[in-house]
């Protein structure tokens, strides 16, 4: 039965990190803006809270309703976009850098066998797909992965690492079969340390800044054999490289998630100004009887609310087992470019409230630019999106 | 209390989906183009939507209904799935139901004994709201049409437009301001002082039938005040979530007209559904009919809920107001030329949508 209330336990826990939201990234959000690369320390007592953890396994014989009452199921993907949008919220950045909660953590999180969880399940895991000539197009990266004995040797240059500093471990995407196309592309965890494996420079971004965003050189950098996760051998089909791509159903809604937290700030904090001005929002009025500056901010009030709905569809979706490919990118294609097009207009709304740094209005309409491009930009969103509802194959919607 | 969010219809919510979607595909889909140009909806297509006994489901047993429980979620799906066979049946076949509603939830004993028993017979039964006035950017809270109290009576002055089958209907609950703020009275058709003027020509809506309704010194009894001060916030928030969901309907019936259109049409040699220019369009319109339609579900889950959706049924209102235009915007333009022609569905719902952010209360859940 379609139940859209918002459930008091998430109400409960949206609250709480509201005020931790609130209370620890708000008072540093532009601290780190402005000190660019620099660890922010004060997150080190996120350090023990699971953001990532692996559903617990249940052992040969226990059934879910042993002894305990039964409770409504809460869905993992839920809480986690319910969670990231709370905490974006306060500062996307910050959120970003939280230890031991990268991409590559949900990489390993969701393929690891038990002996790689074992080694590379507490540490802080970043992902590397990206490289000078694949961005959008990640089946035609270049980095190699040769076998030699118990070891696999590593080459080529990877960019826009995100965590690239902080992590202890990359997930690092190559290829060892060039001809193979992507099904020859499998991932890798690198160690920091290796020989061979050089964080060469940070970048200096236009938002996200108090993130450490990387380039990474892999110069004959020797690994266990142990270290591929998934299957070692190369299939004649891309069932693989799909079941890599597939990752990014999981954590498109997250992004979707991110934007909708920094989307709602920025509106939160445009009404709060005009409040102060004397305008009220009662929603009763026709928005055609309303000022231009009511009537947006109103149509954003919506937009926001739109982006939160679908990106909870599909979190809803993973959890409930179901296919969600599709409403995965429809939640980022909406939800990444409003979330730019809602900070950028609040910014003007707002006048030089809005671009002086001694607010944050400005920061987000930074920050948010981010979000209709990393985990896919909005472009290749709408190519998914098409593909889909058309029945469409890539060589037939190119 | 709601324990967990659910997106997924019930197996109830599910089968009334699939028994409106094959009433709407069997008695509208064909026929609608020259119904529109006749400006006559089929009346057995009503009269079959009728016989599910929506209407008669909402009315307590003690007053000749079943006596279900509305849902507003389920009537929302409904109102989709009727809005995209044609806004103008979705409006036309559900319309009793805005009069039906506020009786059963607002209405006094003597208010349900005598009005409602008469929507319990077979054949469909008409009855209308008068809520939209000729102004520009009307907006109920400011509404001209006033009530006054004179001993135990209420006199209304003012008129009404957009007043879907006034002139077959005897019943019809009219907004008027009272005591500064809009508040809802009965009015029978017999009432003196109740003008009902010619048939309405709009941009959209031909096969519907609305009117002007002039109510000039019209006096009702004391008893026909239905509800309080608080009537019009129950009301609206019922009325714009129907209208979303009617915005929706319409929508997702351009989107895929036209979908299907751009993978058969051919140009410079492949479909131009091929073309990212007319891909990204058909994405775009995927993901907001989706964003309509979760809106105006979240408003009327929260309905049901009992809890107070004025701000969500607002915004699911505004968005879809805005969207639907887009939508069937994109609609026409996909086809080009021939999207401008009126043997193409898309010309119809590129007017009809347009109705969503001008007007109020056509509809309710």
């Amino acid at each position: 039965m379609i139940q859209l209330v918002t459930p008091e336990y998430l109400v409960t826990m949206q609250n709480n990190l509201h005020k931790l939201a609130e209370g620890v990234l708000r008072p540093i959000s532009r601290k780190y803006d402005e000190a660019e690369h620099e660890y922010p320390k004060e997150l080190d007592m996120f350090k023990n809270i699971k953001v990532m953890a692996r559903p617990k396994k249940k052992k040969e014989g226990e059934t879910s309703s042993s002894g305990e009452e039964k409770k409504p199921k809460r869905g993992a993907n839920l809480g986690m976009v319910a969670t990231i949008e709370a905490m974006c919220w306060g500062d996307a950045a910050l959120l970003l850098s939280f230890p031991n909660a990268g991409l590559g953590n949900a990489a390993i999180i969701a393929v690891a066998n038990d002996e790689q969880f074992e080694r590379f399940g507490n540490k802080w895991a970043a992902m590397a797909i990206t490289e000078p000539g694949a961005g959008s197009d990640s089946g035609a990266i270049t980095t190699t992965a040769t076998r030699d004995g118990d070891f696999w040797v590593l080459n080529g240059e990877k960019i826009f690492v995100t965590c690239a500093d902080r992590c202890e471990v990359v997930v690092v995407w190559a290829t060892v079969d060039k001809k193979a196309g992507k099904s020859g592309i499998k991932s890798f965890v690198v160690e920091k340390g290796t020989s061979g494996f050089t964080l060469e420079h940070l970048e200096h971004k236009l938002g996200i800044r108090a993130s450490d965003t990387g380039t990474f050189v892999l110069s004959d950098c020797r690994i266990p054999y142990n270290n591929i996760l998934g299957d070692p051998e190369v299939k004649m089909s891309t069932e693989g490289f799909k079941g890599v791509m597939k990752t990014f159903d999981n954590t498109r809604p997250m992004v979707a998630a991110m934007a909708t937290g920094i989307a709602r700030a920025a509106v939160e904090f445009t009404k709060e100004q005009f409040e102060q001005k004397g305008y009220t929002f009662d929603y009763k009025k026709n928005v055609s009887n309303v000022s231009a500056v009511e009537r947006e901010l109103y149509m954003m009030e919506a937009n926001v609310e739109a982006m939160r709905l679908l990106t909870w569809r599909a979190a809803w979706m993973a959890d409930n087992g179901q296919f969600n490919n599709l409403e995965a990118s429809m939640a980022k294609a909406k939800a990444g470019r409003y979330a730019t097009l809602v900070t950028q207009r609040c910014c003007e709304l707002l006048g030089p409230v809005g671009y002086s740094t001694h607010y944050l209005a400005e920061k987000w309409m930074r920050d948010s630019k981010i979000m209709d491009i990393f985990e896919g930009t909005g472009q290749i969103q709408h190519l998914i999106v098409a593909r889909n509802v058309m029945e469409m194959s890539s060589k037939e919607l190119k | 209390m709601v324990e967990e969010i659910s997106f997924a219809l019930s197996e109830e919510q599910q089968m009334m989906q699939d028994t409106v979607r094959q009433l709407v595909q069997a008695n509208i889909t064909d026929g609608i183009h020259q119904m529109d140009e006749n400006r006559q909806l089929n009346n057995q297509a009503v009269q079959k939507f009728w016989e599910l006994g929506i209407i008669q489901s909402m009315i307590p047993e003690e007053f000749g209904g079943y006596g279900m429980d509305s849902s507003p979620v389920l009537h929302t799906l409904m109102l989709e799935e009727l809005a995209y066979g044609d806004m103008t049946f979705a409006i036309y076949a559900m319309l009793p139901a805005v009069f039906v509603l506020p009786i059963v939830h607002l209405g006094t004993k003597e208010q349900k004994e005598l009005y409602l028993p008469e929507f319990c017979n077979t054949t469909f039964f008409p009855a209308t709201l008068a809520i939209n006035e000729l102004s520009i950017a009307f907006d109920v809270w400011n509404c001209t049409t006033t009530a006054e109290k004179k001993g135990d009576k209420y006199v209304i002055n003012g008129s009404k437009c957009f007043v879907p089958l006034a002139d077959e209907s005897n019943f019809m609950i009219v907004v008027a301001h009272y005591e500064g703020n809009p508040e809802l009275f009965i009015v029978t058709k017999d009432s003196t002082g109740v003008k009902v003027g010619d048939r309405e020509k709009n941009s959209g809506w031909w096969a519907l039938p609305t009117f002007e309704v002039v109510f000039e010194n019209c006096i009702i009894p004391a008893s026909n005040r239905l509800g309080d001060s608080s009537a019009i916030t129950w009301l609206l928030q019922r009325t714009k979530t129907a209208l979303a969901a009617i915005g929706t309907g319409i929508s997702r019936a351009s989107y895929e007209y036209a979908k299907k259109y751009a993978k058969e049409r051919q140009q410079f040699g492949e479909s131009i559904a091929s073309r990212q220019s007319i891909a990204f369009m058909i994405a775009e319109m995927a993901y907001e009919i989706d964003a309509m339609r979760l809106l105006a579900w979240k408003a009327a889950s929260t309905i049901e809920n009992k809890l107070d959706a004025t701000k969500l049924s607002y915004l699911a209102k505004i968005y879809a107001g805005e969207m639907v235009m887009k939508i069937t915007d994109y609609g026409v333009q996909i086809l080009g030329g021939h999207g401008y022609i009126r043997d193409h569905p898309v010309e119809r719902y590129y007017r009809n949508g347009r109705s969503i952010a001008v007007c109020e209360g056509m509809a309710i859940i």
